[in-house]
């Protein structure tokens, strides 16, 4: 239905947007090989000490392993509770089951200081009765919360897209339930379950809208990166690490993409995602 | 005569397999069983954490001891209302989340019209990629990142520096502007990317051949089928922008609402009642949004 005209004015305004979204980060990449300290362009190529020097910081190391063990409990908690809920709405008409995906979806799709400041008033009021204080605990119930969404959301897609009566002729063949699940649910949703884990880790490894509210002193690595962002003489191992970070995201995304068929898939999941990070 | 006892043979079954028999013929257990720890989980965790947000914000801060006060009154609400700092900020907060959205929604048309309707499938695949990528790329690399571009005597500056402007856009709102509108985008092409895709090829075919021109069909057919998705799309921006607390300092001196919230809730203010109660402004605002959303048949295109 197109003319030439607007052929050649969606093809320009396509690769403008592509190059808004890619320039910026193009220029960090760029910007971490700059011998010199100060931001001004152009850089001076071309040092690979700041990487160095980010490898021998040590609070940096700590900030990276307190993320990984956040993101590994959460994403644990995530998996299991995702699954389970997408296989009752699945599975089950109820009363309420369109509020399921609804509540799943609230702590992401709300304002991100709106859910960071009920978490942390929820802390606040529970240090009394159960001890629960702020830091890596906080942080991973506050983290599990809001990575369900992402499993529930992979796990559901694939139970939509397979027949019911897989599982049926297991059972009329003599497969108990665990047998059934073991040999005919767990390797049809393998790819959709390490897809959700890898963006529920992701979503959790990355997230400090919400975390900054939770970690107390606790330090995890975005909070690292926020705690270092301000200063001008930190900037190049701030980039470095930025790049590293950046880099450590992609792959995730890439093997999630090559396992659910699609980015649909990742994007889907992300769809209902509103949470920064 | 083989009559078998049931009762002693099914006790003689390994117990997963009595447990799952139980499940599989009482559906009820098996329902309790897979929903209720997930809900467990989001009531106790989420819902009650919302709860106590809402009841806090009517206690108050005594401003002698500094100590909160568990008894119910108006007062934050009542503080709220009276001091204009908190409207203009408002006002200022919802201005900004309207103008990431347009921004991200017209930067968003061409290259969500090219990949779903222009492009061969491998390469709407790799731009799917190309999208998807910076959406899950960490949130402070990418305000970093529009540091690094903004920053005095840095990309942009050198950029426009040539052409003979100078200064722009600095620490001003435009720079937060900029930095949301680049951070949200990819939330908001993916779903309108989903929505062109939904467009029948028939439709605008049937369009042409009743006479209607590329102008007429794109305004009449395209936009009406596709504006859920638009809308599905505004809302990543603007529930986003509304909540967003740390881009503004890193990159403007600009405030808006999510700081007036951050900076109430923690510091040397401490009013954790005041911050709950003000909260309470971007929560009504997201509830209002997504009733118009909802109209709009908003949710059956995300």
């Amino acid at each position: 239905m197109e003319s030439r005209f607007v052929r050649v004015a969606v093809r320009i305004g396509a690769g403008l947007t592509l190059a808004f979204l890619y320039v910026p980060l193009v220029i960090v990449v760029i910007y971490a090989f700059n011998k010199s300290v100060s931001g001004d362009w152009p850089p001076q190529l071309f040092t690979l000490k700041w990487f160095s020097v980010a490898w021998q910081d040590a609070t940096l190391k700590g900030a990276l392993r307190t993320s990984i063990v956040a993101a590994i409990f959460a994403t644990s908690i995530a998996l299991v509770l995702g699954t389970l809920a997408s296989h009752a709405v699945h599975k089950f008409a109820f009363f309420g089951r369109d509020a399921v995906s609804f509540i799943l979806v609230l702590p992401i799709a709300l304002p991100g200081i709106v859910t960071a400041l009920a978490l942390s008033s929820a802390v606040e009021s529970s240090r009394t009765s159960i001890g629960l204080t702020f830091g890596l605990t906080a942080i991973i119930l506050g983290h599990a919360t809001f990575c369900v969404v992402v499993v529930y959301n992979n796990v559901i897609a694939r139970l939509r897209r397979t027949p019911g009566s897989l599982t049926e002729a297991s059972m009329d063949l003599g497969g108990d339930g665990p047998t059934t699940f073991r040999r005919i649910s767990l390797p049809n949703m393998r790819t959709a379950l390490i897809a959700g884990a890898l963006l529920a880790f992701g979503l959790s490894f990355d997230e400090i809208v919400v975390t900054k509210y939770l970690a107390g002193t606790v330090e995890t690595l975005p909070l690292w990166i926020y705690g270092n962002i301000q200063r001008p003489f930190d900037r190049p191992i701030v980039n470095v690490v930025a790049v590293v970070v950046l880099l450590l995201s992609i792959i995730p995304i890439y093997i999630a993409q090559r396992l659910t068929g699609s980015a649909q898939g990742i994007a889907s999941a992300e769809a209902e995602e509103a949470g920064p990070g | 005569m083989a009559t078998t006892n049931v009762a002693p043979r099914s006790a003689r079954r390994p117990f997963t397999r009595r447990a799952s028999a139980f499940l599989f013929r009482h559906r009820g257990a098996q329902l309790t069983f897979t929903l209720g720890p997930t809900l467990t989980w989001m009531v106790v965790i989420y819902l009650f954490s919302l709860v106590v947000l809402l009841i806090s914000s009517f206690w108050t801060l005594n401003p002698l001891t500094a100590q909160v006060e568990h008894t119910w009154s108006f007062k934050n609400y009542q503080t709220i209302l009276h001091e204009s700092v908190y409207w203009r900020v408002t006002f200022r907060t919802v201005v900004l989340a309207a103008a990431v959205t347009v921004t991200d929604v017209l930067l968003a048309f061409p290259l969500a019209y090219y990949a779903a309707r222009m492009a061969s499938p491998r390469i709407r695949n790799l731009l799917l990629f190309a999208v998807v990528m910076p959406l899950w790329a960490n949130y402070l690399v990418k305000v970093f990142a529009w540091k690094t571009m903004l920053a005095t005597g840095g990309p942009v500056d050198a950029f426009l520096g040539s052409f003979g402007i100078h200064g722009w856009p600095g620490t001003s709102i435009y720079s937060l502007w900029l930095v949301l509108s680049y951070i949200w985008l990819p939330y908001v092409i993916l779903p309108i990317l989903a929505a062109f895709e939904r467009v029948p090829s028939s439709y605008l075919e049937a369009s042409g051949d009743l006479g209607a021109r590329a102008g007429r069909t794109f305004r009449k057919v395209v936009m009406p089928l596709v504006l859920p998705g638009v809308v599905a799309a505004s809302i990543f921006s603007f529930s986003l922008t509304l909540g967003d607390y740390l881009a503004a300092p890193l990159v403007s001196k600009t405030l808006v609402l999510g700081n007036l919230i951050d900076q109430l809730a923690g510091g040397t203010a401490n009013n954790k009642p005041l911050a709950a109660a003000l909260s309470t402004i971007p929560l009504a605002i997201m509830a209002i949004y997504l009733l118009i959303a909802r109209a709009m048949h908003a949710f059956e295109a995300l």
